[in-house]
């Protein structure tokens, strides 16, 4: 069970004073910024499901993908044009496609809040099926969800079909990064706090013992399926939210390359609990915050070779640091306190 | 504690593995307030029969009442959720947690409702918790990772869970395997108390006949997945077929 301890909260606080002063400490860097904020999201939301119950799902980019289609096309409808039309006008004249300000804030918000309600319907439904499966039967039932997603949505006409979708153009008056990344920091704060609070009830507890011991849990009369699938219902949610900023960040959605990109966000949303530790609350933000510096690095100094890199991190971590830098931290402690303990023995 | 009237009724039931029958044609009771014990040599159909009972494998023939209500058509949380709990042959606990917590989330749940798992553990389960530790003799134990006990103490502590649920009837499978000798008659009174404090049924497995003698009221036979035997234990003990099925007619 995750318990936040004065230090916990201590910390947590520094980092939300940091991450409120960033945008004025790195103006230029805000893409990296918005990022890093949809990373943190992922983060927590796939921890949900492979750090907390271990059931190691390769399928959550199915509702980052979705959750981004369904801000865009909530934009696009917003300005009252069709969705038809705007597509078939893919590259040519977009500016003709203008929303007030007001309109694309408000159409962005409520967005983002549709893809919520809606993936955690569609979690649920896909929960109660495919959480049947366990283990490396569930992983590769998610892993055919992903790679599915984003070969289907790219046969829809009406979304751009193959080729994509671009995000409506921002108007004057809006500043998207600033909207991006405060929205981002927003949800991060509410998906945080909700951890904090669900792990403090039974719910949380139930889904530390599916992780434990499925067949225990159950015979002591634990609800597991539902447990199972709401969880992975909020987790959809939250990484559907991280989907729409991460494309209207973008700018653009391309149905394979970026909203069901397996092989990037597919993979690093598992990666980043790794590198943090998983099954923590602050292994997974500690993990993003990390990978994004990894990322940043690999991309700027080591450009043409940065995959290769991040290959390495990954096989360097999972080899040499399976639980992450809280895992370590933990041992660290616990070497200190058998020191101190033979220390006083010795006295 | 006076046994009466059925709690759990089991009547003509067969499981088979493939072309192998665990189970065939079972019929037997467990009195409401009873210690009932079920032996076998390995390989009998004990642990199956306790796996049918609680919805880990459909039978298929026969059927299995618990206090009117048939269990072949439950799944194994909602039979859990009636009181009847089991505790396994190898330990089963939340490794990755510590004893207290094993305990807290084996609070009963009548419910399976989602607003049922958003309680917050309350004073009282916590006094119990620690009640039940204690019971058990491991309340010094109570911050340490479930994982780190010896796999007798991982017993107990199994024993512990099962009575935080506060079941009417409490599935045993063998539950001094593994515990040293000298613990093991204080593990007697124990369940004998858990029967007669606690007012829970017990159903047990086990292969220790000394406690089988101290501890049951009635002794069911199974071997090669029949019924072979019932009665008082020392009828049992002196039963030819008894002693045939587990000395192979030597």
């Amino acid at each position: 069970m995750l318990k936040q301890s004065p230090t916990q909260w201590l910390a947590s606080l520094v980092f939300l004073g940091i991450a409120i002063a960033a945008p004025f400490l790195l103006p230029h860097n805000m893409a990296q910024l918005v990022d890093l904020m949809v990373f943190i999201l992922i983060a927590l939301s796939w921890d949900m499901m492979g750090g907390q119950m271990g059931y190691n799902s390769f399928g959550n980019i199915l509702f980052f993908g979705i959750g981004m289609y369904l801000v865009a096309s909530i934009q696009v409808m917003s300005g009252g044009y069709s969705l038809a039309e705007y597509n078939s006008a893919k590259g040519g004249n977009l500016e003709a496609f203008v929303l007030s300000a007001p309109t694309y804030v408000i159409s962005f918000l409520v967005g983002l809040l549709v893809a919520a309600v809606l993936n955690f319907v569609i979690g649920l439904v896909l929960g109660f099926q495919l959480l049947q499966t366990r283990g490396h039967y569930f992983a590769v039932g998610t892993l055919g969800l992903g790679v599915a997603a984003g070969e289907f949505a790219g046969t829809f006409d009406i979304l751009g079909g193959g080729s994509g979708m671009n995000f409506v153009q921002p108007p004057e008056g809006v500043d998207l990064t600033n909207l991006l990344y405060f929205t981002g920091l927003v949800v991060v704060v509410i998906f945080y706090m909700f951890l904090v609070w669900l792990h403090k009830t039974r719910f949380g507890l139930v889904m530390n013992a599916i992780r434990d011991n499925e067949d225990k849990a159950e015979a002591m009369g634990l609800p597991t399926e539902k447990v199972k699938a709401i969880a992975w219902a909020v987790a959809g949610a939250f990484a559907a939210v991280a989907g729409g900023i991460y494309g209207a960040g973008k700018n653009f959605i391309d149905p394979t390359e970026v909203a069901f990109s397996l092989p990037t966000i597919g993979v690093w949303m598992l990666l980043m609990p790794l590198i943090g530790g998983k099954g923590t609350l602050w292994g997974p933000i500690i993990g993003a915050v990390l990978f994004q510096l990894f990322k940043e690095f690999f991309w700027t100094f080591l450009f043409g070779w940065q995959r290769v890199a991040l290959g390495l991190l990954i096989v360097i971590i999972v080899v040499f640091f399976p639980d992450g830098v809280m895992g370590g931290l933990k041992a660290i402690r616990q070497r200190m306190g058998a020191n101190a303990r033979k220390t006083e023995e010795a006295a | 504690m006076m046994a009466n009237q059925p709690l759990l009724s089991i009547r003509g039931v067969s499981k088979h593995f493939g072309g192998i029958y665990a189970n065939q044609d079972i019929s037997l009771d467990v009195p409401k307030g009873a210690i009932i014990g079920l032996i076998g040599p390995n390989g009998s159909g004990k642990s199956t029969l306790f796996g049918s009972i609680c919805g880990y494998h459909p039978i298929d023939a026969g059927s299995i009442t618990y206090e009117g209500h048939e269990l072949k058509k439950l799944r194994t949380p909602e039979i859990a959720r009636l009181g009847l709990i089991r505790t396994f042959q190898q330990t089963h606990v939340y490794e990755e947690m510590d004893c207290t917590k094993n305990m807290l989330i084996s609070r009963p749940m009548r419910h399976g409702t989602v607003s049922a798992l958003l309680h917050h553990p309350t004073a009282e389960d916590c006094e119990r918790a620690d009640e039940l530790l204690e019971f058990v003799g491991l309340s010094s134990k109570r911050d340490l990772l479930a994982g780190s006990l010896s796999f007798g103490q991982q017993k107990l502590l199994e024993f512990a869970m099962a009575l935080m649920n506060k079941p009417d009837l409490l599935l045993l499978d063998e539950p001094t395997a593994g515990i040293n000798p000298t613990l093991i008659n204080g593990l007697i009174d124990r369940l004998r108390q858990a029967n007669e404090r606690f007012g829970v049924t017990l159903f047990v497995i086990e292969h220790n006949m000394r406690v089988m003698m101290n501890l049951a009221q009635e002794i069911h036979v199974l071997a090669g997945g029949k019924l072979i035997a019932s009665g008082a234990p020392k009828d049992i003990q002196n039963d030819p077929k008894v002693i045939e099925a587990y000395l192979g007619g030597h």
